[in-house]
């Protein structure tokens, strides 16, 4: 675990460099990056530790982007409404997962998908509160430059990535993480080792949720504007499954790399081929599927052949 | 019963009929090989613009482009399963869902490129009218609809139960091992049952061509209602997507009349997650199938 | 000795059939009970019920005074009722060590880290698999596999250990060696319910024996007294048997 957080600490520095180069362009893309990894890593507690496919961040990443957004509005300060956000995230993500947890495989996957919609009906619906489907101003963030913004941002999704890190090395390396592996492994004889099956899911589908909701909020603040298709799109979701499976779910890093790698390549494929991008995508995901299912770092795994110790 | 319920039950009859037919296929490969085909909704797409382009330009009634489509979107099926769907049948539920998520992405985009993303309408050139059943008014292209999808529901549903083929699925549907066992060639009943699947979206595209625009992004909205009767009537079996289908046409019917037509898709999930909370194996389905 | 385990009335349905029906029976503190019967009696089944995985349909569970009729599984084996698969169940994708340490964790108390892995080993020293500790439980052989399954059990900390058919599948000598595993156990005083189907096993270590057929309890007793109950004969063995032997012996 030392190891590890070492090299994040190492990562983390060197990409809080990255403002220096004063480029707008990268700032906005690292950003993004940035949250792609939040989104990931989130979703590595429920989908990767606990084993359950869970569709739900488009979901969290919607409430918590109208949370902060709505707040705002109201006149809430922007790192007050970010928290508040967070926190009805988590709260929604408990009852949520009491409910719905108990549900396996393809009915979980379903029913989480489901919620991003059912939730984007109501908000669309809630016009005096939330501008419905004619979407929903912030106040502008008053800063003295542009550029401050950019910096600004940037440095708040680093702060919320490397929270996001550091939850989830804690909860790999304690008792939570070791009971989700049992359950993702067999959910049963874990119950019957005395593991606390709905505490632990319960818990794990909260982790899975906070940061998104926090970065929803973040997202939008940084856009200052957002409408309902916008924030609780399904593919948050996907593109959340895709990077895990990318990176690989086996160590700590593959959620970070697999963003990184699917950011890289969704920006070359929006910049070269905008009009087949979505098409593109889906075929990196065919790809994916079919022949890297262990991601990017099983690749590493065969070039280098490690000897069992 | 006042003549606004009776007719507002018609209504709902009529569309769920419609839905049965388009959530059969979708069930029965869900039910027999635990697939999830997110592609299914825009297959239905793909089979609507077929018949849209066939009456356009040549003429061709959306009726006879049902019998173009059975075929073609049969073949379309088998290939895909047989290529693509078939390597990876093992795998967690997470990896199929994504795959044909990444495949639906493909062809919603290849939609797009090749028939723009504006709504079309097939328009029947002379209209078919309505037709009064007593004080209830009913459209002749929904009947019509209606009684072709019940039609198509009903083949598909002969041939489970009376061809050899339809019995080996449903064999490898109840248990695949034991199937296996007595000599079934499973994977090549996978790959029919998926033709068969996609068939039944792809012919009911040009009767749904009839009634509602075409747009390529039109598939989910599709989906979503197949999974809410796959969950209400119970997975792979043509009498629970049946049920499903009536039971979720009418419940959109008053369900437009009680709280607008808008609220239409959330009132369908709503009951879909109270469904699998409750009784996730449907009103018809068996327990312990996942 | 007092009752360690009440079961009084038990009854579990699955949909019309009693698969375990009217069941009342007492464990002793420190016994070793086995629990006999034909295949489909509901032996497996009983145990199920005992640990929380189905709920029982009508009757009561007591363990150590206390009513466990409905408390969930993990409950249970926190409480110190620990049980064994007759269908293996490892974890897969975690070493053999791993595997305990779980069990000793999460029921045992263990706390996590090196107190758990420290008792892991112990354990696995008593069943001997610790050579194996470091290699996936996917890897093991059938008869370590069950082993391991003991070394789980063992790492809960139990008052009341459930073995079901820890022999399917063993030789001779694997069987043997499982014995002495379980008198073992016994001799530290944790109170063990063995389900076995091998006459051998069940004679050279159980104080008593219960017999189970339909699921209903057709005979509790003493290993000798069972095996000429003519209910238990015919239970095993048919009715026209049983006849023909008590007019041998009757």
């Amino acid at each position: 675990m030392k190891r590890d957080a070492w090299i994040a600490v190492l990562l983390f520095a060197l990409v809080a460099l990255l403002p220096l180069s004063g480029e707008a362009y990268w700032m906005r893309l690292g950003t993004t990056m940035l949250m792609y990894g939040v989104l990931a890593m989130s979703w590595n507690f429920i989908g990767g530790m606990a084993g359950y496919p869970s569709f739900a961040v488009a979901a969290f990443f919607g409430l918590g982007a109208y949370t902060g957004a709505v707040a705002q509005k109201f006149g809430m300060p922007m790192g007050f409404a970010w928290a508040g956000a967070g926190l009805l995230a988590l709260a929604f993500a408990a009852l949520l997962g009491l409910a719905l947890l108990r549900l396996r495989g393809h009915y979980f996957a379903i029913a989480s998908l489901v919620v991003a919609e059912v939730l984007r009906e109501l908000v669309n619906s809630m016009t005096g509160l939330t501008g419905g489907g004619m979407g929903l101003n912030l106040p502008i963030p008053a800063m003295a430059s542009v550029d401050i913004q950019a910096r600004f941002f940037f440095y708040a999704m680093l702060l919320l990535a490397a929270v996001t890190f550091a939850a989830m090395l804690l909860t790999a390396n304690s008792k939570l993480g070791f009971g989700l592996r049992c359950i993702q492994q067999n959910e049963s004889a874990a119950d019957m080792l005395g593991v606390d099956t709905t505490l632990y899911k319960v818990s794990a589908f909260m982790l899975s949720g906070v940061f998104v909701g926090v970065a929803g909020a973040v997202y939008a603040s940084w856009v200052y504007y957002i409408e309902p298709p916008d924030v609780f799109d399904v593919l948050y979701s996907v593109k959340a499954i895709v990077m895990v499976l990318l990176g690989g779910a086996g160590s700590m890093f593959g959620p970070l790399i697999g963003a990184a790698a699917f950011l890289s390549l969704e920006e070359l494929v929006w910049r070269n081929y905008l009009q087949v991008h979505t098409g593109v995508l889906g075929l990196m995901i065919v790809l994916l599927v079919l022949f890297l299912p262990k991601g990017l770092l099983s690749l590493s795994q065969r070039i280098g052949r490690r000897k069992m110790p | 019963m006042p003549l606004l319920y009776l007719q507002i039950l018609a209504n709902g009859l009529v569309l769920g009929g419609l839905y049965a037919c388009i959530a059969s296929g979708f069930s029965l490969v869900w039910g027999v090989q635990n697939v999830i085909n997110i592609l299914h909704g825009s297959f239905i797409v793909l089979g609507a613009y077929l018949a849209y382009f066939a009456y356009l330009q040549a003429g061709i009634h959306p009726f006879l482009s049902i019998l173009i489509a059975i075929p073609v979107f049969y073949a379309i099926g088998y290939g895909l399963q047989r290529m693509m769907i078939n390597r990876i049948i093992a795998a967690p539920v997470l990896l199929t869902l994504t795959l044909t998520f990444g495949l639906d992405l493909m062809l919603q985009n290849g939609m797009i490129l090749a028939f723009t993303a504006d709504f079309k309408k097939l328009v029947l050139d002379p209209p078919l009218g309505t037709i009064a059943l007593g004080e209830m008014v009913l459209p002749v292209d929904r009947l019509a609809a209606m009684v072709l999808a019940l039609a198509l529901t009903a083949m598909l549903y002969l041939i489970l139960s009376r061809s050899r083929i339809g019995r080996a699925i449903v064999a490898v549907r109840m248990d695949r091992e034991a199937a296996a066992l007595m000599g079934v060639n499973v994977p090549r009943i996978y790959a029919i049952t998926f033709g068969l699947g996609v068939m039944m979206a792809g012919a009911s595209g040009p009767l749904l061509a009839m009634i509602f625009p075409i747009s390529p992004l039109g598939g989910p909205a599709y989906l979503g209602k197949a999974f809410v009767i796959c969950v209400l009537g119970g997975l792979g079996s043509v009498p629970g997507a049946m049920v499903g289908g009536l039971v979720l046409g009418v419940v959109e019917s008053f369900g437009a009349l009680w709280f607008g037509p808008e609220h239409a898709i959330t009132l369908s999930f709503t009951l879909l997650i109270l469904m699998l909370l409750l009784r996730p194996h449907g009103l018809l389905g068996r327990k312990g199938y996942e | 000795m007092s009752a360690l385990l009440e079961l009084s009335g038990v009854t579990r349905r699955f949909g019309g059939l009693r698969a375990v029906s009217d069941v009342t029976l007492s464990v002793a503190q420190g016994e070793v009970l086995g629990l006999i019967g034909p295949n489909g009696a509901g032996k497996t089944t009983l145990v199920n019920v005992i640990t929380g995985v189905h709920p029982a349909s009508a009757g009561r569970v007591r363990f150590a005074g206390e009513d466990i009729t409905r408390l969930r599984p993990y409950l249970a084996a926190r409480r110190g009722i620990a049980r064994t698969f007759q269908i293996v169940q490892p974890f897969p994708g975690m070493t053999v060590l791993e595997n305990v340490a779980a069990a000793a964790m999460f029921a045992g108390g263990a706390s996590y880290g090196k107190r758990a892995r420290d008792e892991a080993m112990q354990h696995l020293r008593f069943v001997g698999l610790a050579e194996v500790a470091e290699r996936s439980a996917a890897a093991l052989t059938l008869a370590m596999r069950k082993r391991l399954e003991f070394a789980k059990g063992l790492a809960m900390r139990p008052k009341l250990l459930l073995l079901d058919e820890v022999n399917a599948g063993l030789n001779a000598a694997e069987v043997d060696q499982a014995l002495a595993l379980v008198r073992a156990i016994a001799a530290r005083g944790v109170t063990v319910l063995i389900i076995e189907h091998l006459m051998k096993v069940v004679l050279s270590l159980c104080s008593r024996i219960a017999v189970l057929h339909h699921g209903e309890l057709i005979a509790v007793g003493a290993p000798r007294t069972i095996i000429e109950d003519p209910q238990v004969i015919q239970a095993y063995l048919g009715k026209r048997y049983a006849k023909s032997q008590a007019g041998v012996h009757g």
